[in-house]
């Protein structure tokens, strides 16, 4: 049995939400009481059978819809796709990578078939089906990242290495928490990271650069991040922060459990096989507060982690305006019992 | 000298002179006094294959000095967008081993950065020094345009007129500092307008 996708909305009326197996599939990025910034990379291998990590590209219930607001975004603003002249061999590569994965783990929506370099693309959630040439980008309506992309869950950075650096040359990214491809497109690694607090210091970056470019074809790797967002609002770019900024404000008591969802990134590194590339998808999931609490340990995890927070990365995350309500809210849930090691629910 | 902040921003060194038989130097105001110094300690005849791009800005000093190191070719422009056409070409044109020596405000040399890096020439072997005028050239994440000469913070955005917060983010692709809405919270909210970059 294929997924059922959901008619929903992430902007005017907010019509998205979570069913109940995706509740319990949500990728809660909490493993203790506390937060602090971590090189937190793991081996991108499969998960349990119905956790967000099944397949390694996941597909679920907001499929249909995410790419339904993608293409709001690019029809407002084309900036949001964008890709420098040497970056069209890794395009292909992230279309074979997603095409291979899409169909691997979900045969019922999507199939790929091969002749040689006579491709055809069948997504049936989209109603596409297109016969191309590989390699050949006239034979497609779009750039090859950007007709893939158009038709996969998350934002999509392809990096291109070369001395000892990687550059962010190449990017589709329309859900992104507070950062801007068109800025930051062309910039190396440690330059796009620039604006995160504490993390330079204590050498993250260094690190995970270290780590990055020594990924191997095959053996992919992932980290989470996370923020929070008012409204289930995909696009909260820095383009449109003055319209979706004042959300913001609009945090009371009575709709903290309806208005307030923590974000999470579910980030991977691709080694790409032609180009030497990366890829590194962001892919976002969302839950509501009245979601995320019907599970007891989430609740008060999440209590404890957001009333603890440094102030430096609750301002850079954007909490300060609401995070007294929030953690006002939360405590109601949190009867200081001790939480179970591991992110998973009870 | 502009203090260092984050990794993104550009950090300017001090000019010196450069093996090789062509160098092409661009400054603006104050930075012409930065190619005068270095000219103490550069090897005779080293200005022989120079040509020394200038523009003077309003009160129009340091014209003489210049003139006075000889270079084979002198220019003076009254903007850099006068100046781009045969900026432009002189980069299409030149050597294998050109140096490019850039001094001045962080407008100017991010501007004449970017352009040489449209030419192929890679940002580490250009020489800068910074001189003068903090002002910075500014663009608005939200509607795109740049406003030029920001010297306040926060900063009014010469196109879609939002207050916009002047960030220390830098991009050499697009030669400019990034301006976000300060207010785009609470729009009551008018944080005062400091002198920021003077």
């Amino acid at each position: 049995m294929g997924i059922t996708f959901r008619k929903e909305t992430f902007r005017d009326d907010f019509t998205f939400k979570n069913s109940p197996e995706h509740i319990r599939r949500f990728p809660f990025p909490f493993h203790e009481d506390a937060y602090m910034y971590a090189v937190n990379i793991e081996p991108h291998v499969v998960g349990p059978k119905g956790s967000v990590l099944e397949n390694l590209i996941d597909v679920d219930e907001h499929y249909v819809a995410e790419m339904q607001d993608r293409a709001l975004v690019l029809a407002e603003d084309p900036l949001r796709c964008q890709s420098l002249p040497h970056m069209t061999l890794a395009g292909w590569d992230l279309l074979e990578l997603l095409m291979e994965q899409q169909a691997l783990g979900y045969p019922e929506h999507f199939t790929l078939t091969r002749d040689g370099d006579r491709w055809r693309w069948i997504n049936r959630p989209l109603g596409i089906d297109d016969t191309f040439t590989f390699g050949d980008t006239s034979t497609l309506p779009y750039g090859p990242m950007e007709y893939i992309t158009r038709q996969s869950q998350g934002d999509f950075c392809i990096l291109d290495q070369r001395d000892g650096n990687l550059w962010m040359d190449a990017g589709m990214v329309t859900t992104q928490a507070d950062w801007s491809l068109d800025f930051d497109i062309g910039m190396n690694f440690f330059e796009w990271h620039a604006p995160v607090p504490l993390a330079h210091e204590k050498g993250i970056f260094t690190r995970a650069l270290k780590f990055l470019t020594n990924i191997q074809q095959g053996k992919p790797a992932r980290r989470l991040n996370w923020t929070m967002t008012i409204n289930p609002r995909l696009d909260t770019s820095p383009e449109n922060y003055h319209k979706w900024g004042p959300d913001r404000t609009t945090v009371t008591p009575e709709n903290v459990g309806d208005k307030v969802h923590l974000r999470v990134e579910l980030q991977s590194f691709w080694r790409l096989p032609r180009s030497n590339g990366i890829v590194f998808p962001i892919r976002c999931y969302l839950i509501k507060m009245d979601e995320l609490v019907t599970q007891p340990k989430w609740a008060r995890r999440l209590h404890r982690v957001i009333r603890d927070l440094p102030e430096e990365l609750a301002t850079y995350k954007g909490l300060t305006r609401y995070r007294p309500t929030l953690v006002e809210w939360l405590s109601k849930l949190d009867d200081g019992s001790a939480t179970s090691p591991g992110f998973g629910p009870d | 000298m502009a203090a260092k902040t984050i990794i993104s921003r550009p950090i300017y060194g001090t000019l010196s002179p450069q093996p090789g038989k062509h160098h092409l130097f661009l400054a603006d105001a104050e930075g012409a006094l930065a190619i005068v110094d270095m000219a103490k300690t550069a090897p005779p005849g080293f200005f022989g294959g120079a040509e020394i791009v200038f523009i003077p800005g309003p009160d129009g000093k340091h014209v003489a000095a210049l003139e006075a190191l000889r270079p084979a070719q002198f220019h003076l422009a009254p903007s850099f967008a006068s100046l781009l056409p045969r900026l432009k070409q002189t980069l299409s044109n030149a050597h294998m081993g050109l140096r490019l020596y850039l001094s001045g405000t962080e407008g100017l040399i991010g501007q004449a950065m970017q352009v040489a890096l449209e030419a192929g020439i890679d940002h580490t072997s250009m020489q800068t020094e910074h001189r003068g005028s903090l002002a910075r050239r500014m663009q608005c994440v939200h509607c795109k345009g740049i406003t030029e000469n920001v010297t306040t913070q926060p900063a009014t955005c010469a196109h879609c007129g939002l207050l916009l917060l002047v960030r220390d983010h830098y991009s050499r692709r697009l030669a400019a500092f990034q301006g976000v809405c300060i207010n785009a919270e609470d729009r009551s909210e008018i944080p005062p307008i400091e002198e920021a970059f003077p």
